[in-house]
């Protein structure tokens, strides 16, 4: 990690750490109050306990042209970034991933192509996905594509749970990050309010729900994914489901939270000030989000266009996506929640003892 | 930093207001908390509203920026308040740091005041928060502000929008014209452009005059040049001088300011909170020539800071060194600025710039004349010197354990106490008769209530009390004047 983003970050926490004002608002604040300097191990920490809710830079009478230039949300967001590339393996693709919104569009695009070539141009209206692509194809495709970064994502957590000084995890520190998790606990701005993003100084509930939205969105579509994939094996029922089945009724309702929650997320991007986030990645968030809406609108147009000569067209572009966003996962924006979920139960640990 | 004024900003406002004279019914002086509370109290009123801050919009609010919490009077729990807090107990308290030094009716109206300034404030957008970790002895009286004294600040910007109230920044009142005890309008300086502003009302709520060293040095001399002003660099009390000027009574020590003991390293305007430093009952303190010049351990550091402010003052130099050791590195707030640590008290005169041989004798001498005893950081524990002089009273451990921790600390200036006198409706007096629309509030009056000392959170109180006050009556007679 780059020496002069943790100095940044460690020179804004003693100025906070001297303050406190912000106490009330986030699981951040809470952790400062624990430590009278700050080590690189506690702000890495700490950088993955925030949540970007930006209001202390809001309420901050240390913020630029004040020559302390505070901006918390920014700093430890610089710290954040980092800390996943330097923890998951190959962060050459972190690097890659995360440099411009671009990259995920191209890839889908180049993905999609290498399909088209495999399973030929489908002109032609099928009845089921599997006349386009036969089920096994799409394992042998989708299963190490899956497994591989997942793999990979798991090395990096291993290792950032070192580097924090991860103990054995209790049910109860899981139930309590899991919780702060589910509710978005560290959006809510400690008194419910919301957090600060696209109405600047005014607080929103918006980014709370628009991220509950996808988070739930992306479960539900994981979900109907899984329960596919028993129902498949295990009772060889094969698709496609009619709507009133298990995969479906997930499938449709997280693909809809889905699409609606990664459009607002980037409309309020694009309200949002880009200054308050990590300065390397300012736009490059795009591109994951707009992935995630990818793939769930055309999964939803898919259904819907089911049975007509766009079927073939959306499914490769479909399929492509979901390669995509999985190869993607350890090194796009996608991490941000493996890392905060592992933060969010450190802390749990840190505020036992 | 230091102002700058005036600059050149795009303003919505100015481009609508092409003439030179302007019209409101109210007109509020001032950005900060009473200011705030003036405004949207008039604006509620039907009145059409005009403030004037003079500070860019990045460093609006004035000293309000940088406070934490309101004293709040409650019977019951109350939110983040625990307990109860009744209006004779916390008019004991104030007897207590004013020493008596104070209007009884004015405080206990600020104080009964205070009770229903709490739910008040929520409703305008403000979110309280539990008391802050080091701060517990104030969660029974003091309500803390999440995320402090500007989200409090935002929050009533946010509702004077909402109420169409013309917010001006940059906007500095050159004179307030006043006669007879009537005001009439002010010359109001917009981007490098006079205006006369006309009102029916106007509410004067522009602080105290801290940052102005010139007029700091009037009672102080040279020295004054060596204070830091923890506040505002915008508070420079032209509008309280003229209206002065126009015959209004003051009230207050007009050379007196409250001043801390702050960090030396503090930058020179608007450091506030985080440059305390609140080592010194753990400490010895030393001047520059390596003498101790007072009881470190008097009392706990929040009832005794106010007054090293004014004893580092009279050092030569307005300095001071803070000295622990390292058994007490980790009794106190952490600090913003590091300290001077070194192996041995020789490097410590020599790093901190101290006649070493009377440093190194205070330092012997006090170690001698420590006592055996129990030490308890957390209250006073009797554990004294003796044959010292001047003795410590409490926490008085000999400082031989290295490393050794030094803090230069400097005055920090918070605010004065020159105003003007207010009756209980807010009202300016002039001549001992109240002016027909002249109205105060903040610490341009609060003189009138707090003759010395300072209770924490008081400022606040008088400031969202005597704004409620202010705006609300200056509202009501506006509309009524206007017919």
């Amino acid at each position: 990690m780059q020496d002069q983003v943790l100095d940044e970050a460690k020179r804004q926490l003693a100025v906070c750490n001297a303050c406190r004002y912000c106490e009330g608002f986030c699981s951040a604040f809470k952790a400062m109050t624990r430590y009278r300097a700050f080590d690189t191990e506690t702000v890495i920490h700490m950088s993955n306990l925030c949540h970007n809710c930006q209001a202390c830079y809001h309420s901050c009478q240390y913020t630029v042209p004040h020559e302390f230039e505070l901006n918390l949300p920014s700093a430890l967001a610089n710290v954040r970034v980092e800390s996943w590339e330097s923890h998951v393996p190959f962060p050459v693709l972190s690097k890659l991933f995360q440099s411009s919104p671009l990259v995920s569009l191209v890839s889908v695009v180049v993905v999609s192509i290498l399909f088209w070539l495999v399973a030929g141009i489908p002109w032609l209206a099928a009845d089921t996905f599997y006349d386009l692509i036969s089920h096994s194809v799409l394992v042998l495709i989708f299963g190490p594509l899956f497994l591989a970064p997942l793999l990979i994502l798991f090395i990096g957590l291993g290792r950032y749970w070192k580097t924090v000084n991860g103990e054995r995890i209790t049910r109860q520190q899981l139930a309590v990050a899991f919780r702060a998790a589910a509710n978005l606990k560290n959006l809510d701005g400690g008194a419910g309010q919301g957090c600060n993003y696209e109405k600047d100084d005014r607080y929103s509930q918006s980014r709370r729900w628009a991220h509950q939205a996808t988070m739930y969105g992306f479960l539900l579509c994981f979900a109907s994914t899984s329960i596919a994939t028993v129902m498949h094996y295990g009772f060889g029922l094969v698709a496609p489901y009619p709507l009133m089945s298990l995969p479906k009724l997930f499938g449709v309702t997280g693909g809809i939270l889905l699409t609606l929650g990664t459009s607002k997320l980037i409309y309020l991007k694009t309200k949002a000030n880009p200054l308050l986030e990590a300065s390397s990645r300012r736009g490059s968030d795009y591109g994951f989000v707009t992935l995630l809406w990818f793939v769930s609108t055309s999964g939803l147009l898919l259904y819907w266009a089911g049975g007509t000569t766009l079927a073939g067209t959306l499914l490769i572009l479909h399929l492509a996506s979901i390669a995509c966003l999985f190869v993607s996962i350890p090194f796009s924006k996608m991490v941000h929640g493996f890392f905060r979920i592992t933060a969010l139960i450190r802390e749990a640990q840190l505020q036992r003892t | 930093m230091k102002p700058d004024l005036p600059e050149i900003t795009p303003n919505k406002e100015l481009i609508r207001i092409g003439e030179d004279v302007i019209d409101f019914d109210v007109v509020v002086v001032g950005g900060g908390n009473a200011a705030l509370c003036a405004a949207i109290r008039a604006a509620e009123t039907g009145a059409s509203v005009a403030l004037f801050e003079r500070a860019p919009k990045d460093y609006r609010g004035g000293n309000s920026r940088h406070t934490r919490n309101f004293r709040c009077m409650h019977r019951d729990p109350k939110g983040v308040l625990t307990g109860a807090y009744d209006e004779d107990e916390f008019y004991d308290d104030l007897l207590k740091v004013t020493k008596g030094n104070t209007d009884e009716d004015l405080a206990r109206l600020a104080i009964r005041e205070s009770e229903s300034c709490y739910d008040w404030m929520l409703g305008q957008g403000c979110f309280f928060q539990e008391s802050l970790s080091g701060t517990l002895s104030l969660s029974r009286t003091n309500a803390f502000f999440l995320g402090g004294g500007k989200a409090l600040v935002n929050a009533y910007y946010n509702r004077l929008e909402a109420q169409n109230v013309s917010i001006f920044y940059r906007a500095t009142v050159l004179d307030v014209v006043i006669r007879d005890r009537r005001f009439d309008g002010v010359l109001v300086d917009l981007n490098g452009k006079q205006k006369y502003v006309r009102s029916r009302a106007i509410v004067l709520a522009s602080g105290g005059f801290e940052a102005d060293k010139d007029w700091l040095a009037r009672a102080w001399g040279d020295a004054a040049k060596n204070f830091l002003i923890r506040g505002t660099p915008y508070n420079t009390g032209e509008v309280l001088k003229r209206v002065l000027e126009t015959g209004a009574d003051q009230i207050g020590d007009p050379t007196q300011c409250h001043a801390v003991a702050i960090d030396g390293r503090a930058p020179e305007y608007d450091g506030g909170i985080v440059t305390r430093v609140d080592c010194v009952p753990f400490s010895i303190v030393v001047n520059q020539a390596g003498h101790r010049f007072y009881d470190e351990g008097e009392d706990v550091w929040p009832k005794r800071y106010a007054i090293w402010g004014r004893l580092v003052a009279k050092q030569p130099g307005q300095v001071a060194y803070a000295i622990i050791d390292s058994k007490s590195k980790d009794l106190f707030m952490p600090t913003v600025f590091s300290a001077t640590v070194t192996d041995s008290l020789d490097e410590m005169a020599v790093q901190l710039g101290l006649s070493r041989d009377q440093f190194l004798a205070t330092v012997n001498e006090f170690n001698n004349g420590c006592g055996r005893g129990e030490f308890f950081p957390t209250e006073l524990d009797g554990l004294e010197t003796k044959g010292v002089q001047p003795a410590k009273t409490n926490w008085a451990r000999p400082i031989d354990t290295p490393p050794f921790y030094g803090y230069e600390l400097r005055p920090g200036v918070t605010f004065t106490y020159l105003g003007f006198r207010v009756g209980p409706d807010a009202k300016v007096s002039f001549g001992g008769l109240p002016s027909h629309n002249v109205w105060a509030a903040g610490e341009i009056m609060a003189g009138s209530i707090l003759g010395e000392g300072y209770l924490a959170g008081f400022g606040m109180t008088i400031g969202t009390a005597f704004g409620r006050i202010a705006g609300k009556e200056a509202g009501a007679y506006a509309r009524s004047s206007a017919g």
